[in-house]
């Protein structure tokens, strides 16, 4: 049977070229990079060298600006709190963000809400778009940063982030972005685009899991995550991952040297499989079409539930992925579908498919022979698609 | 997915048994709202004191649409009496257990099948609550 996996989103499979420059780093070159002789301090170059390398990939205009971090839930929740806490002592209690983030931003800043903080929650539209005006009119005196994701890790929706970040920098507020699903398709230019704080981890381009980093802007007050040595500039103490922070400076390198050519045929593909989707009837996209990964499909089939089309996805040999409570463990559908305004009924009826660049047309074609007759058996069985067949009548 | 599926319900997601409806039926019971993600309707067709035939038609997750087949198959050809002993526990147990999220789908299959055999009461003119219970729709 045909296997396709179409969840790049939650995670990539390791490439192997960043494979190869990571193994010495697991093998013999194993020195602390704290330490004064040849292995330790091979070590440590290989760590400088990621961050500069990693730092003019992103357009920062320097290396010290790069902190390595386990991934994105440790660089968004570090970003939030490490830095409103130090501004909370100059009477900025007040933060900016979306509906729709991530839930290491959402519950960081549910975190900080119990801290004293208040936060706005700036709707996305049926789009899944903030607009630049509405987080110009949100700002306050007392606000103290503004984090509004690159793109949507559920729907793949792009964010006007140069607009938000200019506005950011003209009011005098930090701008934080997570750039977790964006990185390797849309361009980031941390200087260009007045971003102060951003967010990447490797495991979603194709690099090992474990392993990403917060860019922070220098002259940035940020609170020291990790107490003990002197690792990241005293900021996140405890001895480096090299063969991760290695690995993530390989798989930024690829994704950079490769995004036009990749986007191109990933956009193509994507389309494809949009346009076959919505033949189904009472079938949606959810999301902006155009302003989108190029990898990204969210569609919502009416009368079924997510769980259900995904397990017989799984069955057909599609690694996909559901928006539905019942992966969630509870019975409120995606925050992400209802922050677009999708009633709750609609909403659990999601599947996410996200590709890469292995995907071939064949997959697609595949993919568009077999979602139909799942749609139709389940929806043959679903006491709810005949209420709505009824209402059509 | 967080959790995964015991062979047996993996089994009856795959091919449910008794799917779909009775003409005639003696008793519909359905039970679940969309906004929650499940929706079970049940089909009996009763003769005498024994149900005997049942299908059913699930709007849910892989556990909504196994502990729907799995009720149907443990009261089919059962008398009445039977059926309203069924409880989720059974069901669980004749599925090979369910993850913790997941056993209020168990509790949907045997409400509706009491909801099913609350409506034939119902229709031969009898108060169904003294015999069946209280059911929720």
């Amino acid at each position: 049977m045909r296997k396709i996996y179409a969840d790049n989103a939650a995670t990539t499979k390791l490439s192997p070229v960043v494979l190869e420059k990571m193994m010495p780093y697991l093998t013999e070159i194993y020195g602390n990079p704290s330490s004064l002789y040849t292995i330790g301090q091979t070590a440590k170059k290989a760590v400088e060298d990621a961050r500069a390398n990693i730092a003019k990939n992103i357009g920062a205009k320097r290396p010290g600006e790069v902190y390595f971090t386990s991934g994105g839930s440790e660089s968004d929740n570090w970003a939030l709190k490490g830095v409103c806490t130090k501004l909370k002592a100059r009477g900025k209690r007040h933060i900016i963000t979306s509906k729709f983030e991530h839930h290491a931003i959402l519950h960081t800043c549910a975190a900080l809400e119990r801290e004293g903080f208040e936060v706005t929650y700036l709707d996305v539209y049926e789009n899944g778009i903030v607009k630049p005006e509405d987080v110009a009119a949100a700002i306050r005196e007392d606000t103290a940063l503004v984090s509004i994701m690159y793109a949507n890790n559920e729907i793949g929706t792009i964010q006007p982030i140069a607009e938000i970040g200019k506005i950011c920098r003209e009011r005098g507020v930090l701008f934080h972005t997570d750039a977790v699903q964006a990185a390797g398709y849309c361009k980031i230019n941390v200087v260009e685009q007045n971003i102060d704080l951003l967010s990447l981890t490797a495991h979603k381009i194709h690099g090992p899991k474990g392993c990403g980093m917060l860019y922070v802007r220098k002259g940035i007050l940020i609170n020291n995550l990790i107490e003990g040595g002197a690792q990241e500039r005293g900021k996140r103490a405890g001895t480096e991952n090299i063969a991760g922070i290695v690995g993530l400076d390989a798989a930024l390198q690829l994704a950079v040297d490769t995004m036009d050519e990749r986007c191109e045929k990933l956009t193509k593909l994507r389309d494809k499989l949009i346009d076959g989707l919505l033949k189904i009837p009472r079938s949606r996209l959810n999301g902006d079409r155009v302003h989108r990964l190029p990898g990204n499909v969210n569609m919502c089939f009416e009368g079924i539930e997510g769980e259900s089309l995904l397990l017989r996805l799984d069955m057909a040999g599609v690694s996909a992925s559901s928006g539905s409570a019942c992966t969630s463990g509870s019975l409120d559908p995606s925050h992400v579908l209802l922050a677009i305004g999708l009633p709750h009924e609609i909403a659990h009826g999601s599947t996410r498919m996200t590709f890469d660049e292995s995907t071939t047309e064949d997959d697609i074609d595949y993919i568009l022979e077999t979602v139909p007759g799942i749609v139709e058996m389940l929806r043959a069985m679903s006491p709810l698609w005949e209420k709505i067949i009824k209402s059509d009548e | 997915m967080a959790f995964t599926y015991s062979e047996k319900v993996m089994d009856h997601f795959a091919n449910p048994r008794n799917v779909g409806e009775i003409e005639n039926a003696d008793g519909i019971g359905e039970v679940g709202n969309s906004k929650c993600g499940d929706i079970m309707k049940m089909y009996l067709k009763i003769d005498g004191d024994t149900i005997s035939d049942v299908k059913f038609k699930t709007f849910g997750c892989g556990a909504a649409i196994a502990t729907s087949s799995m009720a149907t198959e443990m009261i089919k050809g059962k008398t009445i009496d039977d059926a309203l002993k069924l409880t989720n526990k059974a069901v669980m147990e004749a599925l090979d257990g369910l993850p913790p999220v997941k056993v209020h789908c168990s509790v949907l299959a045997e409400e509706a099948v009491k909801s099913a055999l609350s409506d034939y009461y119902e229709r031969q003119g009898i108060d169904p609550e003294p015999i069946v219970g209280k059911i929720d729709k």
